[in-house]
């Protein structure tokens, strides 16, 4: 009846998930107590959970991230804390099987909970309005990504309590993850997990890459997009070719796993080594899919607070849409140590470097456009140039590990950690929090605190230093990474250091919290009433914060680059030529995003769990739910827009 | 084994003890100090130019429409893919000189070593000495070391930092790797690749000793003892974790291959086509 689910499933045994997943479940009640306690319900109904407004889809993606960033932390900070305990014969306090449960789960959390989650967040958040229109493609497949992206991280969640999550690390090599040698259900949390969210963000990426392509303000061509819409249809072009991949090596790895295939096993001609190259295919677009859009919330920040346009845009896109072909082409550097051969190393490995041209190119613009600027130094800009500082040291060990015979010694070492979180923590995380500032007004109509925002960018840019510089020179000595315990003594007092960096770091973690809640607290002294508080270049402040829900009453028309700071610096240009209409069409709500996802969720867990009658059940439901749509009544409601009144009232 | 990594920093791959190591080593050194020359300008640059453009410095010049440059453009360019040039050439010629595959030479026969990765321990096998060992290796000073490596279980990767390289072994395939140790002393090994809950103590060690001591120490092997055949194989597979060094005086022709074939009917599969074993000249 209940497949593979008992009891025994919930680890009563282990003090440290079981009070984890009490706070987390004792979290959730206390916020669903508190909803129904006010009332909140219809509410959140209708104008969040139903809600296929970009805008609000967006925050509600980078919600999600920034409660998953404190999840993800939470295992950051037991593995620093066991490896500070656990030198020369000393165990730590986490076995070797919960360990290895945490670093997957940290990873697999902060690639696609985190900074996946976030960047999709705030490009949906910001394109739609950057691009002047008034919403997205296909505003309801929005909220079916959205949703499907929530189902996975429930179920990610699940597995803290029920069951266990993969002991593999965060992809899943095979032989490693194959029914021999890992038979529990945690790899099959992660796949099932990653192939719900999976199918969520390559619909986002259709949808924002039909939006960038097919929906334009008048005038509006290629080269006036602003540069984050660039640097966005590049990483949702990337979206489109690479989760595909994942979902099919994802696939071959569930047959294998479910019904006996031989995809990658060890036996009966089955081979790791496709698996690994299939992951990486997506594995390595997949990096420039989270750093593309944080280029492009630097390229505006920057522009922005120096007052100046973007210094040789044609080659910030041209760079652009280089590194997402090239992004294609490099896959086999995360496995030099396979013995491939020479030749094969030597051309991947210069693939590799060839990506550091565009990449040194828009350090170099980015460089120009502080210069002859009137830089204001406020947060997000702080954020920029802690970005382009860590980021050029992260690009050089980068362009170490892509030299083959270094790597052969750099390989799965700390050194790579360091790298890797280097470009992720300095590039994607710092691009996300400069996004979160720039735009946090656009969306609610006031700024966020600023005197904490920068303490925020200081812990986590001295935190980052401290937590990863020690891990370069651990790695150097010849530490490797996932190990659960070392013997040399002498590497602790490195990873002591480390420990005192991510504590920093969590200082951060916990001012975002302060942050939002004294700013929202003292939102009236801190509104924004000219939708323009950073004196911005694109279209999305000449409406006004927040946004209405149909963005703009009449569709800005556009003559050039940078079209509202034009417009500013000119009274005769305008960006409205036509009259207000008298209505709109704005999509109706739809609580299919929502209701797809509980089936999603139903069947995700039945088929980890092997209860086979509950996910026929699940995709039925879905299928229905998928059919019902399709055969709907009508789509869109109307509002009634009255000219002149109508900013007002909003 | 702590008091082989005593000095931390002497277990490192900035310590080299042999020719790979050293090699990779200046590769390292070369391609930072190059890259260090463009990224530490590109840092003060940054940080200066954002201080003096800042917006309460009245003698800065403002130039809010000033962007584009042709000959600055060229520049941006031209930097970066000059580096690239230089930093591909070492990559392209280092990843020949130093593919692990290619042998080391020298006027000293290599010595074969077939190395097996087993949950969670690693087997060592001298061929053409007919002895065996178990999470710690003996080899002579200075000669080349000719590895084959294989998997009996999940993937894991062969890496003693101080001689070079690292390279991965796979079931039912046999990747290659060459090192050598310049100097007699006890060089600590580990896997570099995750492979389960005995994956930390995954640790070896390797002693580079005089070739004297080693023929004695192939002696003294021998005569302590213990056969490798397919029932002790068997038995030294089964997963288990910290398991202390240990050697066999006696091992079973073949044993390699075997292993390697052993999950493996679509022979030929191999990424190193399938080479047989170095033959066996003193199998005692």
């Amino acid at each position: 009846m209940l497949g593979k689910l008992s009891w025994a499933a919930i680890p009563f045994d282990q003090p440290i998930p079981m009070i984890a997943s009490l706070m987390v479940i004792l979290t959730m009640l206390a916020v669903l107590l508190l909803v129904t306690w006010k009332g909140w319900w219809p509410y959140l109904w209708s104008e969040w959970i139903t809600s296929v407004d970009h805008k609000r889809i967006g925050v509600m993606y980078i919600l999600l991230a920034l409660v998953m960033l404190v999840r993800g932390f939470t295992d950051a900070i037991m593995m620093r804390s066991q490896l500070a305990l656990a030198a020369g014969g000393a165990q730590g306090y986490l076995p070797p099987e919960h360990y290895n449960q945490i670093f997957s789960a940290h990873g697999t959390i902060m690639i696609f909970f985190v900074a996946m989650t976030f960047m999709v967040g705030l490009m949906n958040f910001v394109v739609p309005l950057q691009l002047g229109i008034r919403d997205v493609a296909f505003p309801v497949l929005n909220s079916v990504s959205f949703w499907l992206t929530a189902a996975g991280v429930l179920l990610v969640n699940m597995s803290l309590v029920i069951g266990e999550f993969a002991r593999t690390g965060w992809l899943v090599y095979p032989p490693l993850s194959e029914l021999a040698y890992s038979p529990g259900v945690g790899v099959d949390y992660y796949l099932w997990a990653l192939q719900i969210s999976g199918a969520g963000t390559l619909l986002s990426g259709i949808n924002l890459t039909t939006t960038i392509l097919k929906l334009r303000a008048p005038g509006m061509g290629y080269m006036r997009m602003p540069i984050f819409c660039w640097t966005a249809l590049a990483s949702n072009l990337l979206i489109v070719a690479a989760f595909p991949i994942l979902t099919a090596t994802f696939a071959m790895l569930l047959l294998d796993r479910y019904l006996g295939f031989h995809f990658f096993t060890n036996e009966a001609g089955g081979n790791a080594m496709m698996y690994i190259n299939l992951i990486w295919a997506w594995g390595h677009p997949e990096v420039y899919i989270l750093i593309l859009p944080a280029f492009g919330v630097f390229s505006e920040v920057i522009a922005t607070f120096s007052g100046k346009s973007l210094f040789g845009y044609r080659s910030m896109v041209i760079a652009t849409m280089a590194i997402c072909v090239l992004s294609f082409m490099v896959w086999l550097h995360h496995f030099f140590t396979m013995g491939a051969g020479a030749d094969i190393n030597g051309f991947f490995g210069i693939m590799t470097m060839i990506i550091a041209v565009p990449t040194g190119v828009k350090v170099f613009n980015w460089l120009f456009t502080l210069y002859g600027g009137r830089l204001r130094f406020d947060a997000p800009v702080y954020w920029a140039l802690g970005f382009m500082v860590t980021f050029v040291v992260g690009g050089m060990t980068g362009v170490l590990l892509a030299i083959p015979p270094a790597d052969f010694v750099l390989h799965n070492s700390l050194f790579l950690v360091a790298h890797f979180h280097n470009v992720i923590i300095g590039g994607v995380l710092f691009g996300a929090f400069a996004g979160y500032t720039f735009w946090f007004p656009k969306a609610f109509g006031f700024k966020l605190d600023e005197r904490i925002g920068k303490a925020i960018f200081w812990c986590w840019f001295i935190g980052f230093y401290l937590a990863f510089m020690p891990l370069y020179v651990l790695g150097l000595m010849g530490a490797t990474r996932r190990m659960q315990h070392y013997d040399v003594a002498g590497w602790q007092p490195l990873m002591l250091v480390a420990l005192v960096g991510a504590i920093v770091i969590l200082t951060g973690i916990v001012l975002t919290g302060v942050q939002l809640v004294v700013s929202i607290r003292t939102r009236d002294q801190r509104r924004d009433l000219t939708g323009d508080p950073w004196d911005g270049r694109t279209l999305e402040w000449s409406t006004p914060s927040p946004p209405p829900a149909w963005n703009y009453a009449v569709l800005p028309s556009v003559d050039g680059l940078d079209a509202y700071w034009e417009a500013k610096k000119s009274p005769k240009s305008r960006l409205q030529n036509d009259p207000e209409p008298e209505t709109i069409s704005v999509p109706r709500n739809s609580p299919i995003g929502f209701v797809l996802a509980f089936f999603a969720v139903m069947a995700g867990f039945a088929l980890i769990w092997h209860i086979w009658w509950m996910a026929i059940a699940g995709l039925i439901g879905a299928l229905m739910t998928i059919l019902a749509h399709a055969w709907r009544v009508s789509d869109e409601v109307e509002y009634i827009v009255e000219s002149e009144a109508s900013r007002a009232a909003i | 084994m702590s008091d082989v990594a005593g000095s931390y920093w002497r277990s490192g791959v900035l310590d080299p003890q042999g020719p790979v190591g050293a090699a990779q080593n200046t590769i390292l050194l070369n391609a930072t100090t190059i890259m260090l020359a463009v990224v530490i300008p590109v840092i003060l640059l940054t940080l200066g130019f954002a201080w003096w453009f800042r917006h309460s410095n009245a003698r800065a010049r403002y130039m809010p429409d000033w962007s584009y440059s042709g000959r600055i453009e060229l520049i941006v360019w031209s930097i970066p893919a000059l580096v690239v040039l230089f930093l591909g050439g070492i990559a392209w010629v280092g990843s020949h000189d130093l593919d692990p595959g290619k042998q080391i030479a020298s006027n000293a026969a290599p010595l074969n070593v077939q190395v097996v990765s087993l949950d969670w321990k690693w087997l060592f096998i001298y061929p053409d000495l007919g002895v065996a060992s178990v999470n710690s290796i003996v080899v002579p000073a200075g000669v080349p070391i000719r590895f084959q490596l294989t998997s009996a279980t999940v993937m894991n990767s062969f890496f003693v930092p101080q001689l070079g390289s690292q390279i991965y072994t796979m079931e039912g395939m046999t990747t290659r790797l060459n090192l050598l140790a310049d100097k007699p002393g006890k060089y600590p090994g580990l896997s570099a690749q995750f492979s389960g809950e005995g994956f930390s103590d995954m640790r070896f060690v390797v002693e580079a000793m005089p070739q004297q001591a080693f023929d004695q120490w192939t002696a003294d092997t021998r005569a302590a003892g213990g056969n490798l055949d397919k029932a002790s194989y068997m038995q030294l597979a089964r997963p288990s974790s910290a398991v202390a060094s240990s050697t066999f005086g006696q091992v079973e022709q073949n044993l390699f291959n075997d292993i390697v074939n052993s999950n493996n009917p679509v022979s030929g599969m191999s990424p190193a086509g399938h080479h047989s074993a170095p033959s066996i000249s003193d199998g005692t």
